[in-house]
Parts: C-alpha cells; sequence; structure tokens
C-alpha cells in the first residue's frame, strides 16, 4: 500500500469547511427551537383529553419515527412544489428537520409535563406563593430539569442528521466537504477532516450542555 | 425526458425493497456479532479494553453515518480497493449497528444486580462462566425490546447508501422521479414501503418492553 495522505487541500480550504460547519450549528438550533415549540403544542394537544387530537399526533409521531429522515427531506424538497410549496434548500431542509425532531422531542415534553404532580401546585399556593411563581418554580424549572438530558441528546442526533440534508445541496458541512472533494479528489483526507469535525462539534455541545445544567439547576435540589 | 409513470415504475421501487431488507439484516446480524464483542470489552476487567470500546462507541454515535458512508466509500477507492457501493454500505453500517448494539447491551449487562455475580462466584464459577451460564442469559432478556427497536434504526439507516449509488428503496425512487417527476406519488411510495417494514417492528418492541415491565 503506498498512499501518500495530503491533507494541505483540505486545510487550505478550511475556510468553506468552518462555513460549512457554520451553517450546519445554525441549522440544529434553528430546527430544535421551532421544534420544541412544535413539541410543547403537541404535547398539550396529546394532554387535552380531545381523542382524535390525540390520535392525529400520534399518527404523525408513527408516521415519522418510521420513514428515513432522508425520504422526509426527499418529500418535503420535491413533493411539496407540485402543491405549490416551492422552498429554498435552507429552507426546506429546516422544515424537515423541524417534521423529524419534534416527533422525538414530543413524547419527551409530554412525558415531563406529566412528572409535574398536582400536589406540588397546591403545596406552593399553599405556601403563599403567586400563581406566576408558582407557574415559574413549580412546574416550569422541574418539568425543564426532567426533560433537559433527553432534549440535549436530542440535540445531538439532530447536529448530526443535518448531514443528510447535503443531499438536496445545503450548503452544510458535508455538502461543502463533497464540494472540495470534487475539486481537489481528497477524499480520505476531506472526510478524516469532516468525521473529526462533526464529532468536536459533538463533543463540544455535551460538554456545555453538561456545564449549564450544573449551573441551571443547582435549585430545587436534584433528589 | 419525462415520461408518465407506469406500472413499470411501482415493480421498480417494490423490488429495491428486497435490497432494503438485506442490507439491514446484513449490517442487524454483522452489527450483532460485532457489538456483542463491543459490549464484552465495555464491562472487561482490563482498563484500556473498557476505555477503548468506550471511544469506539462515542466515535460512532459521535460522527454522522453519512459521514460514515462517504469515508469508506471514497477513502476505499483512494487507497485502490473497489469495494462498490454495497460492500461500502454494509460495511459500514455493519460497525454502525455494532456501536449501537455494543451500548444498549453493556447497559442490559449492567442492569444485573451485582448479587448475580458475587453468588455465581461463590459457587465457583470462573468470570467467563458467570457470564456465560448467569449473567448473559438475563441480560439477554432485558436486551430484546431494544434490539428489536435497534432494527428499525438499522432499516431507516440503509437508505443513505442511495447517496453513494447503491440501488435500494430510497435511490430507486430517485431513479424514478429523476425520469418522471411525480415526486409526491414516489416519494409517498417510497415512505409507504418503509413504513411497512419499519412500523410492525416498532410496535413489537413496544409491546416486548410492556410485557417485560410488567414482569
Amino acid at each position: 500500500m503506498s498512499y501518500q495522505f495530503d491533507f494541505s487541500p483540505v486545510f487550505d480550504a478550511w475556510e468553506s469547511l468552518a462555513m460549512g460547519a457554520w451553517l450546519t450549528i445554525r441549522l440544529a438550533a434553528i430546527s430544535m427551537a421551532i421544534g420544541l415549540v412544535v413539541s410543547v403544542l403537541l404535547a398539550f394537544g396529546k394532554l387535552s383529553g380531545i381523542a382524535w387530537l390525540r390520535r392525529a399526533i400520534d399518527a404523525y409521531i408513527e408516521l415519522i419515527r418510521n420513514t428515513p429522515l432522508l425520504v422526509q427531506i426527499f418529500f418535503v424538497y420535491f413533493g411539496l412544489p407540485a402543491i405549490g410549496i416551492r422552498l429554498r434548500p435552507d429552507t426546506a431542509a429546516v422544515v424537515a428537520l423541524v417534521i423529524n425532531a419534534a416527533a422525538y422531542t414530543t413524547e419527551i415534553i409530554r412525558a415531563g409535563i406529566e412528572s409535574v404532580h398536582r400536589g406540588q401546585l397546591e403545596a406552593g399556593t399553599a405556601l403563599g406563593l403567586t400563581r406566576v411563581q408558582v407557574f415559574r418554580l413549580i412546574v416550569l424549572k422541574p418539568a425543564f430539569r426532567a426533560v433537559y438530558p433527553s432534549i440535549t441528546t436530542q440535540f445531538n442526533v439532530l447536529l448530526l442528521s443535518t448531514s443528510i440534508v447535503s443531499a438536496i445541496a445545503a450548503n452544510e458541512l458535508t455538502h461543502e466537504a463533497e464540494y472540495i472533494n470534487s475539486i481537489t479528489f481528497r477524499s480520505f483526507e476531506i472526510y478524516i477532516v469532516v468525521a473529526v469535525i462533526y464529532f468536536a462539534m459533538s463533543l463540544g455541545f455535551s460538554a456545555i450542555f453538561a456545564a449549564m445544567q450544573s449551573r441551571l439547576f443547582t435549585w430545587p435540589d436534584a433528589h | 425526458m419525462l415520461r408518465p409513470i407506469g406500472i413499470g415504475d411501482f415493480i421498480f421501487i417494490l423490488l429495491a425493497v428486497r435490497w432494503t431488507i438485506a442490507l439491514s439484516l446484513m449490517a442487524f446480524l454483522g452489527g450483532g456479532v460485532v457489538g456483542l464483542g463491543v459490549a464484552l470489552a465495555r464491562v472487561s476487567r482490563r482498563r484500556w479494553v473498557r476505555s477503548a470500546s468506550a471511544w469506539f462507541i462515542r466515535v460512532i454515535q459521535g460522527t454522522p453515518l453519512l459521514t460514515q458512508i462517504f469515508l469508506v466509500f471514497f477513502g476505499a477507492a483512494m487507497l485502490g480497493w473497489d469495494i462498490g457501493a454495497m460492500l461500502a454500505a454494509a460495511a459500514c453500517l455493519t460497525i454502525n449497528t455494532a456501536g449501537f448494539l455494543g451500548e444498549i447491551w453493556r447497559g442490559c449487562i449492567e442492569a444485573i444486580p451485582a448479587g448475580q455475580w458475587q453468588a455465581a462466584e461463590a459457587l465457583g464459577l470462573r468470570r467467563m462462566q458467570v457470564l456465560r451460564h448467569v449473567v448473559l442469559p438475563q441480560a439477554a432478556r432485558l436486551s430484546i425490546p431494544p434490539t428489536v427497536g435497534c432494527l428499525v434504526h438499522v432499516i431507516k439507516g440503509t437508505s443513505l447508501a442511495a447517496l453513494i449509488g447503491f440501488v435500494e428503496l430510497s435511490r430507486a425512487g430517485q431513479i424514478v422521479n429523476n425520469s418522471t417527476y411525480d415526486p409526491m406519488l414516489v416519494f409517498g411510495t417510497v415512505g409507504a414501503l418503509y413504513f411497512a417494514l419499519c412500523w410492525p417492528i416498532s410496535r413489537l418492541s413496544a409491546r416486548l418492553e410492556r410485557r417485560l415491565a410488567a414482569g
């Protein structure tokens, strides 16, 4: 075997890799933020007690969880124009990622909401807290603490999933890598570097989330 | 040149399902064998074996499957090995599945109470015997629902083989769409076929989990 590694063409293209990585982070962050808002609405929809609404939300969750993200992306990007909705690659990517992520986070949020007991609300009111204080300290914070680890794990899954939107030419990290590959033919080196960048982002976000967890949830104490 | 979508296109898509199934089975079986090794390495008494397998899992779960596939497919070609899209995809999916199953099974092994180990050792069994006769049979029972659930993850993962040109279900959909441009119908059909494969498995996994929880 006489392959000579040469990373210099890859490092020469560091600027487009950095731009790609930045778009990857933005895609994941925006999709997660919108996905969480959608999830909260869907979670309350599931807990509303309206049977048809709960069934419709369950059907959506099952449909998304049992089909590949790639097909969902193709459906949004190529399929929606057929009914008059034409989206730019970046927008189509966000729409597909939101639809995908919300199917996973809705169940997490629902469990978080259900983890707060009614008795705790009554105890808070009995202690003389205002309604806003009860909501902020007794509902929101413990529910947020309960879902935090699962949501941050989902964020890392989403971050890596964004690589799949390269299939519709959104200029995130994997798509930039394909472009550099097409002009330098240094495939091995490029995908090693790209794998290292994804891994560093994944470890970096895990570390940030862990640091935030120990700062955010100092009170009330975890049990 | 666009042409209307015909019955032949649907047969083409339907037949491509067998490649999705073949790839899934290869990855799941291969990944199961390697994954068992990874799980055992995670509970090894040797520190370096534990940390090497922990890093393996971290790297597999911390990089995109698509990047792993591109690295192996294009990388092998650079080294002069023309392994083809199918073998590249099967190899990557096997390694990837091994990472996920290894982590799932480590959890199942560690869920067995320490008392079981101590009792078996007190009876004079060696470590390997304890694993084989006492711990693994109990861990296997716990592992069935999440392992079945992992199969869904594997089937969905095979769709990425389309992006290196292997003609499985997703790639067949792309090909038909390129010549007919009826994306709603084509990707609707492709999605429905994935759903038909995955949903029964998801249901089975959920049912097994409820049964296990009920004892």
